[in-house]
């Protein structure tokens, strides 16, 4: 059974390897689904297994994607000039490949730095509070981080950052942003896989079903908590340097910090596929961006009431998800 | 020598004095019963002594250590444990993980916690005590769905599995089906003798109380309203009009 479950993995990402060159027209969509992966699993390691409903993730995905920008094009040019020329002005940003390959592979690890380290210093802050209120503070903790976006001049402010362009002759900016995405999906995937079957997996679904009794059997929740918000936020800042650069331009409500959007977005996948497991969240991103394409193709201007539909339909029947209706189903009586 | 030493201990909630300057003491080894009518101050007292709230006055000495000013998480550590009278396991979980993560952290950070779950021998001690409390066949059940009483027996193997000095049970036996009573007094007798963990108990059924403990205490309004071996507790003319009322 633990075999069969590798080798499906390996074969799964065996096909995401190769998919490119059999349809290339799907590899933006591709992209995108293996950052919603991510998204999805870090929320689950914190909403799902830890029982603590974050709704403010978006914070260290938007973190992530201004450090990385901001160190790619620090690295070469004064960042607040560069911000604010905007793309006009009488000086030219221009890249070198050089330039452009050490300031991303800079900017990604400094993002996702960046984004644990936020983590690291809110964290038992806002982890010492409980369930409503918890979720209450962590959704305002993204729209306030987009509001100090919007008005910092530094960043671009509401007129947003674009990340550097690359060098005319340079590889194929989709292929690399695709196996960059593809190999953040399956790093993060495998080291969640090998984190849940440590104690700590057990401690955090401790903290979830009774953190008063796992206080009192001596576990040092907070620091546990804080532990794996920092795990999520590390992770998300890479998938947030990232989408940056797909997106290559950097608005600070709608892309960098978007709550309403993406912010319920990771949640809803996790829902839709299982809170509380390791396939969930990837069989809930998968089915989730699929949908979405669909909708945005089929039932374009209703597109937003279909998704509405879809996430009243999920909570109201398969408020397990999709892996938990599967496990509950043969045993009956005791689904309930 | 004393294991738990609490001395002039007050908590007040509001107006209410809920313990009034209760002084007791846990000889190393030994249990020791706490009794008295509902409201008496028990659990607050509990709470008082693990640190699940700040005490307005007096001291707490654990092993000879002032345990006064420090945390639940702490206190724990030092091997100063307690269960809850309405039981508390981890209901998600299997009764066997209940087990693993209750193991032992002392002395040890939160890296520790970043090993696999079965190892060093804590799965087969996790299986032990399950077998200890007649648990071992629901070993892979969800701890949620065992009964009322089950739950009570894992809370207690839990416990164990954390290798306490001292365990500090409220009701251990409120909700049990008697039949199961003199198992579960057998089994903290053994608890206490064969793996030498001091008990203080409270306790309501004073047939219970009366056969497990060395030494009780017992509380009414808040106050210490008698102590003594459980002879001299039950010819205590003061218990009983507590418990009774008096005319």
């Amino acid at each position: 059974m633990r075999l069969a479950q590798l080798a499906a993995y390996a074969a799964l990402l065996a096909a995401c390897a190769v998919a490119p060159a059999f349809v290339p027209e799907y590899q933006t969509q591709l992209t995108e689904l293996f950052l919603f992966v991510v998204f999805a699993l870090t929320w689950d390691l914190v909403g799902g297994q830890m029982g603590y409903n974050s709704f403010g993730n978006v914070l260290f995905f938007g973190i992530g994607m201004y450090a990385c920008a901001v160190t790619q094009v620090g690295l070469v040019y004064d960042v607040g000039a560069y911000n604010a020329a905007r793309g006009g002005g009488a000086t030219v940003f221009l890249f070198d490949a050089d330039q452009y390959l050490q300031g991303l592979m800079l900017g990604l690890p400094a993002g996702a730095l960046l984004a644990a380290l936020v983590a690291l210093l809110f964290g038992a802050l806002v982890l010492g509070m409980r369930g409503q209120y918890f979720a209450v503070c962590t959704l305002g903790l993204g729209f306030a981080a987009g509001e100090i976006a919007n008005g910092w001049e530094w960043l671009g402010a509401g007129s947003g950052m674009v990340p550097p362009g690359a060098p005319d002759d340079f590889v194929d900016l989709g292929r690399l942003y695709y196996y960059l995405a593809l190999g953040l999906a399956a790093v993060t995937f495998a080291f969640l896989g090998w984190l849940y079957t440590t104690r700590f997996a057990l401690a955090i679904n401790a903290i979830r079903d009774d953190e008063d009794k796992a206080e009192a059997m001596g576990h040092l929740t907070t620091r546990i908590k804080v532990i794996a918000w920092t795990i999520a936020a590390f992770f998300l800042g890479i998938a947030g340097g990232i989408y940056g650069n797909l997106k290559r331009f950097i608005d600070p409500i709608d892309v960098a910090f978007p709550s309403a959007t993406i912010g319920v977005w990771m949640i809803l996948m996790a829902i839709l596929g299982g809170k509380g497991t390791l396939a969930g969240p990837l069989i809930g991103a998968i089915i989730f961006q699929i949908t979405k394409e669909l909708f945005w193709t089929y039932l374009l201007g209703w597109q937003r009431v279909a998704l509405g539909l879809l996430i009243v339909l999920i909570v109201v029947f398969f408020p397990q998800g999709i892996v938990g209706w599967v496990r509950a189903r043969p045993r009956g009586a005791t689904a309930q | 020598m004393a294991l738990l030493e609490a001395t002039g201990v007050w908590k007040s909630f509001g107006g209410v004095v809920a313990n009034r300057d209760i002084s007791l003491c846990v000889g190393e080894g030994t249990i020791v019963g706490l009794i008295g009518p509902n409201g008496s101050g028990k659990t607050t007292l509990f709470n008082s002594v693990v640190g699940t709230h700040p005490i307005d006055n007096g001291s707490v000495l654990f092993d000879g250590r002032e345990i006064t000013r420090l945390g639940v998480r702490q206190i724990a550590r030092l091997g100063l444990l307690r269960t809850f009278q309405q039981t508390r396991i981890y209901g998600r979980m299997s009764c066997i993980q209940n087990m693993l993560i209750s193991n032992s952290e002392r002395g040890r950070g939160v890296l520790g916690l970043f090993a696999g779950q079965r190892s060093a021998g804590i799965a087969e001690r996790a299986g032990e005590l399950l077998e200890f409390v007649g648990l071992y066949p629901k070993r892979d059940e969800l701890a949620g769905d065992l009964s009322f009483g089950q739950q009570k027996l894992l809370e207690f193997a839990m416990a164990m599995m954390n290798r306490p000095r001292m365990l500090m049970l409220d009701e251990p036996t409120a909700g049990i089906n008697p039949t199961l009573i003199n198992g579960l007094i057998d089994r903290l007798k053994r608890a206490n003798a064969d793996f030498g963990v001091t008990l203080l108990v409270i306790e309501h059924n004073m047939r219970v109380i009366m056969n497990l403990a060395d030494r009780i205490y017992c509380l009414a309004h808040g106050e210490l309203l008698a102590e003594g071996t459980p002879e001299q507790i039950q010819n205590n003319p003061l218990v009983v009009d507590a418990y009774l009322g008096a005319h």
